[in-house]
């Protein structure tokens, strides 16, 4: 079986409540990192930190420039910059243009993702109203990895989840409710 | 269209020994995860048939090379980025330099130049402009020549206005251009006391003596041994007392002149404690 080396959920509008509803029934000893990056309005950083560490026991951080990614934390994309990673396991960050009108983009994170982790990586693409995510679903699936999509029946905004089914061809669909379990069951540790 | 598939990491590291070798530029501290991606980008962008292609050309062709770094490093920028750290400038920072008969700011990284306007008007609106004179220097000659026109489109304007007036302006911020076209052109004054100058952070060295250096959204791209130099730099270049400005998401904290330091309110910036 591989070894996951992280699991990363892309979303815009509608994403949040997902997050909310999914992360309390995560476990807190997952032996990889969750990257998330949703698009949000600048300058609301500390509070959507601070919202999501309240439903988890997972530690949750802004992800920031340098840091090291560190198994069983929950890392949140900094609003207004683009997260990338590193070889060696760290963050990049990166003001460049915006991709689909969006910084952070989803597509970014996926893609740099990809490039490092290869066939050790899951993907999960929420509910939004573009399509930013759904080329970097494309190029996990190159290297290997493993490519989801929230139900789009169940999304607040479905479109983004049914370009990543189209466009994409996911490896699974899942419901809110088998997220957090399929999450856990990636991890040795449980 | 930003495929990292197209450029492998070996040929990063040709393009990185290449550009040094042949051109002088050192890239070789730079994140590659960004900097792979900056070349997929202009490899696409530039509809290039072959890295072999690629290659030659950023290697054999002045003018092409110079529009790979314009490409390869990041120019995206905005008047009045982070209002809350314009207000702390205005409040705090530049009011505090009114001492000195002269005031001297390095801008580093400036790219087309909004950032400079955006402090121009700030030391004008604190009638500080007349004894200033701001250094903005960038590694890349293109964008310089654009900041040097003073232009910038118009349809920003509204976004960088409402910028702005989140800084704490109070002033119509139509007063300081003119609209032709589609650009709006900077009240001339803001200019003259502006002096643009290529400078490359990673291999050429301090030139004067500041009261203010500020360097946002620079550092992200260069790795920490490259940091730590950059810092050395800045702290050649800096008076004691004087001030260091970073992005919002860079930090002086573990770097070797760090002790040397104190952080200034909760924006990142930090002012220079002992010589």
């Amino acid at each position: 079986m591989r070894k996951i080396g992280a699991f990363v959920i892309g979303g815009s509008a509608g994403s949040l409540e997902v997050l909310l509803k999914v992360l309390p029934e995560v476990n807190k000893n997952l032996d990889f990192a969750i990257i998330i990056v949703i698009h949000r309005k600048q300058g609301t950083d500390s509070l959507l930190t601070d919202l999501l560490s309240h439903r988890t026991k997972l530690q949750v951080r802004e992800a920031d420039e340098k840091e090291q990614i560190l198994n069983g934390y929950v890392y949140i994309a900094p609003s207004d910059y683009h997260l990338l990673i590193e070889k060696d396991l760290t963050f990049s960050l990166d003001y460049s243009e915006k991709i689909n009108y969006s910084r952070p983009s989803i597509d970014v994170t996926f893609q740099s993702a990809a490039d490092v982790y290869g066939e050790n990586l899951v993907c999960l693409l929420l509910s939004g109203s573009n399509a930013d995510g759904v080329n970097g679903l494309l190029t996990v699936k190159k290297n290997g990895g493993i490519t989801l999509a929230q139900n789009p029946a169940s999304a607040q905004v479905s479109y983004m989840p049914e370009q990543a089914i189209s466009k994409a061809a996911v490896t699974s669909v899942l419901a809110i409710e088998e997220m957090a379990s399929y999450i856990n069951s990636l991890s040795s540790n449980n | 269209m930003s495929n990292f598939g197209v450029i492998s990491d070996e040929q990063v590291e040709i393009l990185i020994n290449d550009v040094l070798e042949q051109h002088g530029y050192d890239f070789t501290g730079y994140s590659r995860a960004s900097l792979k991606r900056r070349l997929a980008r202009l490899y696409a962008l530039d509809k290039h048939v072959s890295f072999a292609e690629f290659r030659y050309k950023t290697l054999n062709d002045d003018v092409y090379f110079k529009h790979f770094v314009e490409g390869v490093t990041v120019n995206v920028t905005e008047m009045f980025r982070d209002p809350s750290f314009y207000r702390l400038l205005r409040d705090k920072i530049l009011p505090s330099l009114n001492t000195y008969p002269f005031i001297r700011i390095w801008l580093a990284g400036c790219s087309t130049g909004e950032e400079a306007y955006s402090i121009a008007i700030l030391l004008k609106e604190l009638n500080l402009l007349h004894k200033s004179l701001i250094y903005a220097t960038d590694i890349n000659p293109t964008v310089l020549e654009k900041a040097a026109t003073g232009m910038f489109p118009l349809s920003q304007m509204k976004s960088y206005s409402e910028n702005y007036i989140a800084s704490g302006g109070s002033k119509d911020f139509s007063s300081y251009y003119s609209a032709s076209y589609s650009l709006a052109k900077f009240d001339t004054e803001l200019k003259s006391k502006m002096i643009f100058s290529t400078h490359n952070l990673v291999s050429d060295r301090s030139f004067n003596e500041f009261q203010l250096i500020l360097c946002r959204n620079v550092l992200i791209y260069f790795d920490r041994p490259l940091q730590f130099r950059v810092f050395q730099l800045f702290d050649q270049s800096l008076e004691n007392l004087g001030y260091l400005a970073l992005g919002t998401k860079e930090t002086l904290d573990f770097s070797p002149i760090s002790p040397g330091y104190k952080r200034v309110g909760t924006d990142k910036v930090w002012r220079k404690v002992s010589a």
